[in-house]
């Protein structure tokens, strides 16, 4: 907290406000709040300006807007005693952070784990939601089937990621190497569910699998619908081929961060690639390997996008997050969806928990 | 030794340049067939365009036989096969290939010859179909016209932007704002308030959104630009407070002080000092967060889900897997301008966005 003291100082020192300066500041947020709300509807109504312009005023508005807002805030909390500006500017600071916080993820929590445990009908107290999420025979479907994107997606991912930073460390094409096998991560799932579509279409004329298998002799095959259980599999695929950069930048920089002289030390002692990697390289990394697998636990968890566009959950690949959308907006049921989102909220606890854990061995606070 | 040095780098390079195609393969796959128009597509496989031997219509054409039935073999030149094997294709034995094509009363034999052979055939019109929102005409294989109304991929790419530039933007700088306050400025209840930000870091957004769509069904806020940049802030403000933080609690303390000194409130310390220094840190968040809006689709279907006219390319691209799932040369096309911003921004900024990505693998 001492790092705070040098406010008072300040304070004291700049200018008194004169009467005229201190009536502009406070009618600045009255202007700024009409031009805003002004703004607002102009954006709302979608009138018949061409879309190029409202693109631009859009922008505008709402980058110039936040902007203002900060100011004319600060400018206000400026116009109190010196002794009452050291206590209220914090919050001009953090307030707007805190609230949106506050508005978009603790109360919602609050409120969607209330909304899970009343019937969406009667209104009444009741577990059942909770009980379909894991009873449901839809439902069971899904979460195996997350179970399978977890284990699997994660394990390949990882195993890749692995691989390419290794073989990577040691080749001369590092940069361009990393950057190609990065590239997936900057395209969304939905065009990385289309990419892989083409793939695995079902004309061997279109589809590169199945050129690949009729070349080779064999049918073509309907890789993503009638394939079951196997159609599970081609869909994770999509998830390993766009997390593997991810986990390879991470795996690589973690490598690179082992000393030489530790791998030499252990080559010259006459221990072979295979022992480095095992012994060394692997122990060394475990931390950075911890945080990947945890990271693409997760996003198997809430994985929605590549399952909605590639086959809509259907065909026995249903997933928890599809099914908490339909059940949110094709269901109508918002109990049933409200619960599925608790459920991921429990899940994710335990790595809630270590990062607080982290966080507190810090001694910065 | 040096013999097996090069061994092992030979299969170093061998096995990643491996990897390395196997990767790139689908999004080449994507932009060749983005190119190519709708008949190419469907009757020869993007990979056509690389030179290869194989059967290639000579153009020659042979009359049919007189008097064939589906069930008796027919002779035809030197050989004799049923219709059906006919249709397959038979070797003639002289280098060429027949092959009845069309219906056993009213085809044509078409003779195939073994050469070399490359599909060049490539075009933007594509392109111009996805991208316009106006009617189009199209020249179908056999030289008619018909018209087909384009698919406005250029209305949602502007709301893509309209979408991801304030939603980049905005948390951004909200958080920088906490950051600084949470590092320079004392109030109470400091270090629990950012305890419960770094708390928020994994939590899944589906926890929040069924409250939030019913605020915004109250508020008029459902499928506004406004009610997606105040999620998209939302969502993205414990990483982006957490990450910056980070940055600006390790700023040099004297510079900080000594500008306290010279009388400069917090509020100028931030937008004249601190903004400025924190510029890498800033950046890389801003990458990380614009890919991420841009990409996203399942807050833009919720939110925007309502008002077609704010439809963004992920939901439009999706729209059209559903309704055009077999025009392939127009999926590609639009996929790939839904790519191009991304993939831009990728190479020219990998540093920033690798150095933001691995500051922020905590996100949930």
């Amino acid at each position: 907290m001492q790092k705070t003291e040098g406010a008072a100082v300040f304070t004291a020192s700049s200018d008194t406000p004169t009467p005229l300066r201190a009536i502009l500041t406070l009618l600045a947020p009255v202007v700024v709040i009409a031009i805003l709300y002004s703004g607002f509807l102009f954006l709302r109504e979608n009138g018949n300006a061409p879309q190029m312009v409202k693109t631009i005023i859009a922008i505008i508005w709402g980058i110039g807007g936040a902007t203002a807002l900060f100011f004319v805030a600060n400018g206000v909390v400026e116009l109190l005693p010196i002794k009452w500006v050291a206590r209220v500017q914090p919050f001009v600071f953090v307030g707007p952070a805190l609230m949106l916080l506050t508005w978009y993820l603790a109360i919602p929590a609050l409120r969607t784990l209330s909304l899970a445990l009343v019937d969406d009908q009667t209104g009444q107290f009741t577990l059942d939601n909770f009980t379909s999420v894991f009873t449901e025979r839809i439902m069971i479907e899904a979460w195996t089937n997350n179970l399978l994107w977890m284990l699997i997606g994660t394990t390949l991912t990882v195993v890749f990621g692995l691989l390419i930073a290794v073989l990577a460390d040691r080749s001369r094409f590092e940069r361009a190497a990393k950057s190609l096998i990065f590239m997936p991560m900057a395209i969304s799932m939905v065009g990385a569910g289309v990419i892989w579509k083409f793939v695995y279409d079902v004309n061997p004329n279109i589809g590169l699998l199945n050129a690949g298998v009729t070349a080779a002799g064999g049918t073509a095959q309907p890789w993503l619908t009638l394939l079951q259980p196997w159609n599970n599999l081609f869909l994770i695929l999509v998830l390993v081929w766009m997390q593997t950069g991810y986990a390879m930048v991470l795996l690589s920089a973690a490598i690179k961060g082992i000393s030489d002289e530790l791998l030499e030390a252990a080559r010259v002692d006459g221990a072979n690639e295979f022992a480095v990697f095992f012994r060394i390289i692997l122990p060394n990394i475990s931390g950075t390997l911890l945080t990947v697998v945890t990271t693409i636990i997760i996003f198997t968890l809430k994985l929605f996008d590549i399952v909605m566009v590639m086959t809509g959950g259907q065909f026995g690949t249903e997933v928890i997050g599809v099914r908490f959308y339909r059940e949110m907006f094709v269901n109508n049921n918002p109990g049933s969806a409200s619960a599925i989102a608790i459920v991921l909220l429990v899940a994710v606890i335990p790595i809630m928990g270590y990062n607080l854990r982290q966080f507190s061995r810090r001694d910065t606070f | 030794m040096n013999r097996q040095k090069r061994t092992a780098m030979i299969l170093v390079n061998g096995i990643l340049l491996f990897i390395v195609i196997l990767w790139t393969i689908p999004t080449v796959g994507l932009l060749v067939s983005s190119l190519r128009n709708r008949d190419d597509i469907r009757s020869s496989g993007w990979w056509s365009i690389i030179p290869n031997y194989g059967w290639s219509n000579t153009g020659e054409e042979l009359p049919l036989p007189e008097g064939q039935t589906r069930d008796t073999p027919i002779t035809i030149g030197s050989k004799t096969a049923t219709f059906d094997e006919w249709r397959e294709g038979i070797d003639m034995g002289d280098g060429t290939r027949y092959v009845w094509i069309g219906t056993l009363r009213s085809g044509r034999i078409e003779i195939y010859r073994q050469q070399w052979r490359v599909n060049w055939n490539f075009t933007t019109d594509n392109y111009s179909q996805v991208l316009s929102g106006k009617e189009f005409e199209i020249r179908n294989g056999d030289g008619t016209i018909s018209t087909v109304q384009g698919d406005d991929m250029s209305a949602s790419f502007l709301n893509s932007l309209t979408v991801a530039i304030p939603s980049t933007i905005i948390p951004i700088m909200i958080a920088a704002f906490a950051a600084y306050g949470f590092a320079w400025m004392s109030f109470p209840g400091r270090r629990i308030l950012f305890i419960a930000i770094v708390a928020m870091l994994v939590v899944p957004l589906q926890v929040a959104l069924v409250p939030i769509l019913r605020d915004y069904v109250s508020l008029e806020l459902n499928g506004t630009f406004l009610g997606v940049w105040l999620a998209h802030a939302g969502f993205g403000l414990p990483l982006a407070t957490y990450l910056l933080y980070n940055y600006i609690s390790t700023l040099p303390k004297e510079i900080l002080e000594s500008a306290f000194i010279d009388g400069a409130s917090h509020f100028t310390i931030f937008t004249r000092l601190v903004l400025p220094l924190s510029v890498p840190a800033l950046a890389s968040f801003a990458i990380f967060q614009f890919l991420w809006v841009w990409n996203d689709y399942f807050i833009a279907l919720l939110f925007l889900g309502i008002n077609r006219n704010n439809e963004v390319l992920t939901q439009r691209i999706a729209n059209m897997v559903g309704s055009r799932g077999a025009d392939w040369h127009l999926l590609t096309a639009a996929a790939f301008v839904s790519m191009l911003v991304p993939l831009i921004v990728f190479f020219s900024l990998q540093r920033y966005f690798v150095r933001g990505l691995m500051a922020g693998s905590v996100k949930g």
